[in-house]
């Protein structure tokens, strides 16, 4: 099996016997269908097991899973009528960040979203998903765009980082990353984030500054890859499920955390075992959201994304502990002069 | 509480000198002549009389460097400063009123060795974080001003420096004070996983405020300026300055190496280098810092504001 994760390995077995069993019971004409019976229903206590103990590890291989519904595949189900766009005017088209116009249940809306491919072919010329500057900067210019047009906008995040590249820099990664947190902190129009498969650093919160988060639940969002930060601990790749352990990075943790809204639940096994239940799912929450957030005026809308970014974090005062969301509070409590 | 220590065993406490107004969200009203040089440079300076300038290899007597703001009189190199050292030189009187001076950071994910590591970094540096905030005059212009210190964790980003960033600007746009910014950092803080990335979206936000608002925000970039700092509210200034020879990137150059296979240019993300792919508005020496801030100071406070700027 070509996109086996070693953790299945003994279900992959389990599945391996039954399929043989069902093509010798069907060759032979032997009835097997007690001990197939009997295989399948151990076969479905092992996944359950298996993905209710799940670790962060774990999960972020099914993250990247290379059978993982991509953005392309979200958009085409989830939405009608998409017509995409492409380039930011300036240097070139970036295939690892996709977006256009669609309807969502007859509303136009903007898509955007991280781009992987499923054959090794497409991954080469989607970059594995990761954007250079130019692909951040068709994001903002989509962005600008829904807001001329009053459009919401809904992202989905499955990048493992911005591209570590000379020409990234030489053509201003970071800079391009700014400017999109920037533009997402003070756009008119409501954004919706889905964190769909990986999300690391920068690169992946470039698309993910929103009014309303949501994150399927094996996909993985923090502030650098399990990789890289084990190559920084322990100064070995290999200790990456450790990093995995202590980065705190699953959908579990971030809602925790208060980062994100609410967790998407996936099929048993990952969204590529049932993408339809997966992209049903998304309309469900996308239809919450949407309704919460249309009705509001752009200055409320505004506000309250900032009130949601600005009470994100955790530290105390010496004079007593607090945390972001505390001081929010304070603040609201003194408004003159922060707030006008 | 350890930290309590930290401020005890200096003596300093709140409500002593001059008083900064209740409103200024609990900042701790500090002596004027704390953050000032001379009491700090004993502490950040190895023992000995000279130090040996990483650049060209000249043995210079520390005298001779402090009296020329770090800079070897040799080849140029700009040593990097410490935060009590930029504010000794750049604003007036050497000091700044400080603001947020309790916030100290949590381990809010128990990651491993974090807790040791601000303790190590607090003790050595005599920070409680890795930004001082405050407010200052420069020339006689007021502005609020934001301090990163390269030696705090690398200068990296967490809970708290998101959050004093974020005050910072929030009172810079309530008194219409510019907002000047010197940026000093590796990036976003690992330890603290999500909550450190996510301070790239409140500081970004919140100078986003301050931009619409329409006050002025210069952002400084010094040695090292990278990573979810630069891509973040550091990368958003109206105007970008940054100091000779200082590292400015948003990848480390060694992951860049083993991704492309390839060795990168002597000076990839220097100052120079980004200059040169029009990604700053000017290189300035240490010595014309001063001068040339408050020129772009003199520069949004003459005159009217025409086309409907605020």
């Amino acid at each position: 099996m070509a996109n086996e994760l070693p953790f299945e390995r003994s279900l992959l077995d389990l599945e391996l016997k039954i399929r043989e069993l069902k093509a010798f019971m069907a060759e032979k004409g032997i009835d097997l269908r007690d001990e197939i019976e009997r295989l399948e229903a151990r076969a479905r206590a092992l996944a359950e097991e298996l993905y209710r103990n799940l670790g962060p590890w774990e999960r972020v291989l099914v993250a990247r899973h290379p059978e993982r519904p991509t953005t392309l595949e979200i958009v085409e189900h989830v939405f009608e009528d998409f017509f995409e766009l492409h380039g930011e005017r300036l240097y070139g088209d970036d295939p690892a960040v996709v977006g256009g116009i669609a309807l969502f249940e007859g509303l136009p809306v903007t898509v955007i979203g991280h781009q992987k491919g499923k054959t090794t072919e497409e991954q080469i010329r989607r970059n594995f998903g990761m954007p250079h500057p130019e692909g951040n900067r068709k994001a903002l210019r989509l962005l600008r765009q829904a807001e001329k047009f009053g459009r919401p906008v809904i992202t989905f995040v499955n990048t493992p980082g911005a591209y570590p590249g000379k020409g990234a820099e030489e053509r201003g990664q970071g800079l391009a990353i700014a400017e999109n947190l920037w533009t997402m902190a003070g756009l008119r129009v409501p954004i919706v984030t889905f964190v769909v498969g990986e999300g690391a650093s920068g690169g992946a919160l470039a698309l993910a500054v929103a009014d309303r988060m949501y994150m399927l639940e094996y996909a993985w969002f923090t502030v650098i890859s399990p990789e890289g930060a084990a190559a920084l601990i322990w100064r070995d790749a290999k200790e990456s499920p450790r990093a995995a352990e202590a980065l705190r990075l699953t959908a579990q943790d971030l809602h925790e955390l208060g980062v994100i809204d609410a967790i998407v639940p996936e099929p048993l096994g990952g969204a590529h075992k049932d993408p339809e239940a997966v992209y049903g799912e998304i309309r469900r929450f996308l239809r919450l959201a949407l309704d919460e957030l249309l009705s509001l005026p752009p200055e409320d809308l505004i506000e309250r994304r900032y009130r949601r970014l600005r009470s994100v974090g955790r530290f105390s005062s010496l004079f007593s502990s607090v945390d972001g969301d505390e001081a929010a509070k304070e603040e609201d409590r003194h408004p003159d002069g922060t707030r006008s | 509480m350890r930290w309590r220590d930290l401020f005890g065993k200096k003596g300093k406490r709140e409500g002593e000198g001059p008083s900064l107004r209740r409103r200024e969200m609990g900042a701790v009203a500090r002596k004027a002549d704390e953050a000032s040089l001379p009491a700090r440079q004993a502490k950040d300076i190895p023992e000995g009389l000279v130090e040996k300038c990483p650049s060209c290899g000249a043995i210079l007597y520390r005298k001779e460097l402090e009296a020329n703001l770090k800079v070897c009189p040799r080849c140029g190199y700009h040593f990097p400063l410490s935060a009590p050292e930029r504010i000794a030189i750049t604003f007036d009187g050497g000091h700044i009123f400080e603001y947020d001076r309790d916030l100290v950071s949590d381990d809010p994910l128990a990651f491993p060795g974090y807790r040791e590591k601000l303790a190590e970094a607090q003790e050595r540096t005599g920070l409680v974080e890795a930004v001082v905030t405050g407010e200052g005059t420069i020339e006689g212009f007021p502005v609020v001003a934001a301090v990163m210190d390269g030696r705090f964790i690398m200068g990296s980003m967490g809970s708290v420096v998101g959050e004093k960033v974020a005050r910072a600007a929030e009172m810079a746009r309530a008194k219409r004070y510019p907002f000047v910014l010197f940026a000093a950092s590796g990036g976003a803080r690992m330890q603290e996983g999500i909550l450190s990335l996510m301070q790239m979206a409140k500081t970004a936000a919140a100078v986003r405020r301050l931009a619409d608002a329409g006050v002025l925000f210069v952002s400084v970039f010094t040695h090292p300026t990278t990573g979810g700092v630069l891509a973040s509210f550091a990368g958003l200034g109206d105007i970008l300055l940054a100091e000779p020879g200082a590292l400015i990137g948003f990848t480390g150059r060694r992951i860049i190496e083993q991704t492309i296979r390839e060795k990168l240019p002597p000076d990839f993300q220097t100052a120079e280098f980004l200059f040169a792919h029009g990604q700053l508005d000017g290189i300035v020496s240490r010595e014309e810092m001063r001068p040339t801030l408050a020129k772009l100071l003199r520069l949004h406070a003459v005159g009217r504001r025409v086309g409907g700027g605020q």
